[in-house]
């Protein structure tokens, strides 16, 4: 792994706890399209929970059910939650095309089948070379395995950071 | 699984990611660079994203003869914003001299088609989720989000893990009133919104070679409500004529199937014993037989989309609607998925027969699926051929939207509350 960014272990990550099938209309609805990522982020998670954009702080970490981030290609949906600062997002499992998105953006998506175990509001700590986050009780919640390109992904800020380096060194 | 021995049998889909990808073989799992034959994009996924990241990179389209921009989300335009979106689309194409647009015209997936663009054996991405449409042709084809899309328009190329093959087998024949809506509702129902897994969903058996193109063609665009990140159909004589009467000439095809042997995980169906399926607020998966919902009155009933308003989804809604009027107290909205189709319809008198039972007709474009261009109040239930019923995707968070066939919301117009069409088709 070359981003040694993302190889350390951070505390300190508020969660912000959701059901199953979170989808991209409830992240980034469709009213709101029309406006940049400025004007969709104060809407995200709305339809769920009305004060998450007001009240989330960067450094914070969703923890959702299973499915999260089902249905339209928007990548709005991911780009709004890095607007807001997330973190990562911690779930046992993603709509594919939101992974692909997500990492693109250079939001780090940790897929952990126990993430239904953290509590909302707690603080936890996450490692990203171990791919562990430790619930605030201590409790050590294994991910699965990321491959190593799309860890350097989301160290260097995104696919168009990666591009931007290429583009700059040819 | 993981076999690369070059006599091991293949899934369709390990054949159509090893041909892009450049290699003989790929193993389920893999991870693999392919080389993007098509690349689509629309107004709101396409130049308004596209064109800042472009120049802030310096960078240009890999190869203008492979990208393809539709205006279909913003159009007709409505408000100022709407208007500077699609201006940004026009003005970009005409910069770059794009040579494939297709401005107000009809909806991206069935666009695509309907111009020559996807034949098999392609590996195509778009812009949009519904985007495995094209695999209803036997092309690998599956959406992205913007930011991939500038990597595909500089590089040409995209990664892919190739995908396991989950085979949803339908035997026997749809009874009369009976869609590939009614099948897919069914399997998303049964599956889930996530069941599809990102991986290859290929559908077969006996129900479903006997589909039209265009019926093919629903089933391939809800795969996207499966999770899976394509939905592929071999090619065969229908996929072949149907390209034949666009000008597009395919020898033989034969060899894009997923050989006898391949490891898949399959699904059995009995395409015989199906009723109609309707999901209920506010998920696709939400699904039951029609019976299971009819006493719920509607005041909306909706045929558009990609999903639902293709030559073939109006043909069935007039199979029911002529002759009659509907409901006092409903509006039908009939927003037809392209403008060939609707040409079409007008000549074969399905859209007169419509208009006839009280549809109003909207712009051959995205409409109120996608709930961009508003038209849908709160407070109302609406049963609709479209592919989505999250809650506010039609632009109203208080609606109600129910999904089903253009047999079942034609029926449900009719009789104003939601109806088994085998009961009044004639």
């Amino acid at each position: 792994m070359t981003g040694s960014a993302a190889s350390t272990a951070t505390d300190g990550h508020r969660v912000w706890k959701f059901g199953d099938d979170i989808d991209t209309d409830v992240l980034a609805p469709g009213a709101y399209m029309k406006l940049g990522v400025e004007g969709i982020a104060p809407h995200c998670l709305e339809a769920v929970r009305p004060e998450f954009a007001d009240q989330v702080r960067p450094g914070d970490v969703l923890v959702a059910g299973t499915n999260f981030g089902i249905g339209s290609s928007r990548e709005q949906a991911p780009a709004a939650l890095v607007y807001l600062g997330v973190r990562a997002v911690i779930a046992p499992s993603y709509s594919g095309l939101f992974f692909r998105n997500a990492f693109n953006l250079g939001l780090l998506l940790l897929t952990c089948a126990r993430a239904g175990e953290l509590a909302d509001g707690e603080s936890v700590m996450l490692d990203l070379q171990a791919l562990t986050v430790t619930s605030a009780a201590g409790v050590l919640l294994p991910c699965e395995p990321i491959p190593d390109f799309l860890l350097d992904m989301v160290a260097a800020g995104g696919l168009l950071n990666q591009l931007r380096q290429r583009m700059a060194n040819s | 699984m993981n076999n690369t021995d070059s006599t091991a049998p293949r899934t369709l889909a390990q054949k159509l990611i090893a041909r892009a990808a450049g290699r003989d073989h790929v193993a389920v799992g893999e991870i693999v660079n392919c080389q993007v034959d098509l690349a689509m994009f629309h107004d709101s996924s396409g130049p308004r994203r596209l064109k800042p990241m472009l120049e802030e990179l310096g960078a240009t389209i890999w190869d203008k003869s492979k990208v393809v921009l539709v205006m279909d989300h913003y159009v007709p335009e409505q408000d100022d914003e709407s208007r500077r979106i699609v201006r940004i689309a026009r003005d970009w194409a005409r910069e770059q001299a794009l040579p494939h647009v297709y401005d107000s015209i009809g909806i991206c997936h069935v666009v695509l088609p309907e111009k020559g663009h996807i034949r098999p054996g392609m590996f195509c991405v778009g812009g949009d989720s519904h985007s495995p449409t094209g695999g209803a042709f036997g092309a690998y084809m599956f959406g992205i989000g913007a930011t991939e899309m500038v990597g595909v328009v500089v590089t040409g190329q995209l990664w892919v893990r190739v995908p396991q093959t989950l085979r949803m087998v339908w035997r026997n024949r749809l009874p009369a009133g009976l869609t590939a809506k009614d099948m897919m509702l069914h399997m998303i129902g049964r599956s889930g919104m996530n069941g599809g897994q990102y991986q290859a969903v290929e559908f077969c058996g006996e129900a479903v070679t006997a589909l039209s193109m265009q019926e093919r063609m629903t089933m391939s665009n809800l795969s996207a409500e499966m999770g899976a990140q394509t939905g592929l159909i071999a090619p065969d004589a229908t996929t072949q004529a149907w390209l034949a009467e666009r000008g597009v000439i395919v020898d033989d095809v034969s060899h894009w199937c997923t050989d006898p042997g391949a490891n898949t995980v399959d699904d059995d169906f009995d395409a015989a014993t199906l009723v109609p399926q309707v999901a209920a607020p506010h998920s696709p998966a939400n699904t039951d037989g029609v019976q299971a919902f009819t006493d719920v009155a509607v005041q909306i009933a909706y045929i558009g989309a990609c999903t639902g308003a293709k030559l073939d989804d109006l043909r069935a809604a007039a199979q029911v609607l002529r002759g009659h009027r509907i409901a006092a107290g409903v509006r039908l909205m009939v927003a037809p998925a392209s403008q060939v189709d609707q040409e079409r319809a007008e000549q074969e008198g399905v859209m007169a027969a419509l208009r006839d039972a009280g549809a109003e007709v909207f712009a051959t474009a995205c409409g109120a699926c996608s709930g961009y261009g508003g038209g849908i109040p709160e407070g109302v239930n609406v049963i609709a051929t479209t592919a989505r019923n999250f809650k506010g995707r039609m632009g109203s968070a208080t609606a109600q939207v129910y999904l089903a066939s253009p047999y079942t919301v034609a029926a449900s117009a009719l009789r104003g509350y939601v109806s088994d069409p085998r009961e009044v088709l004639p």
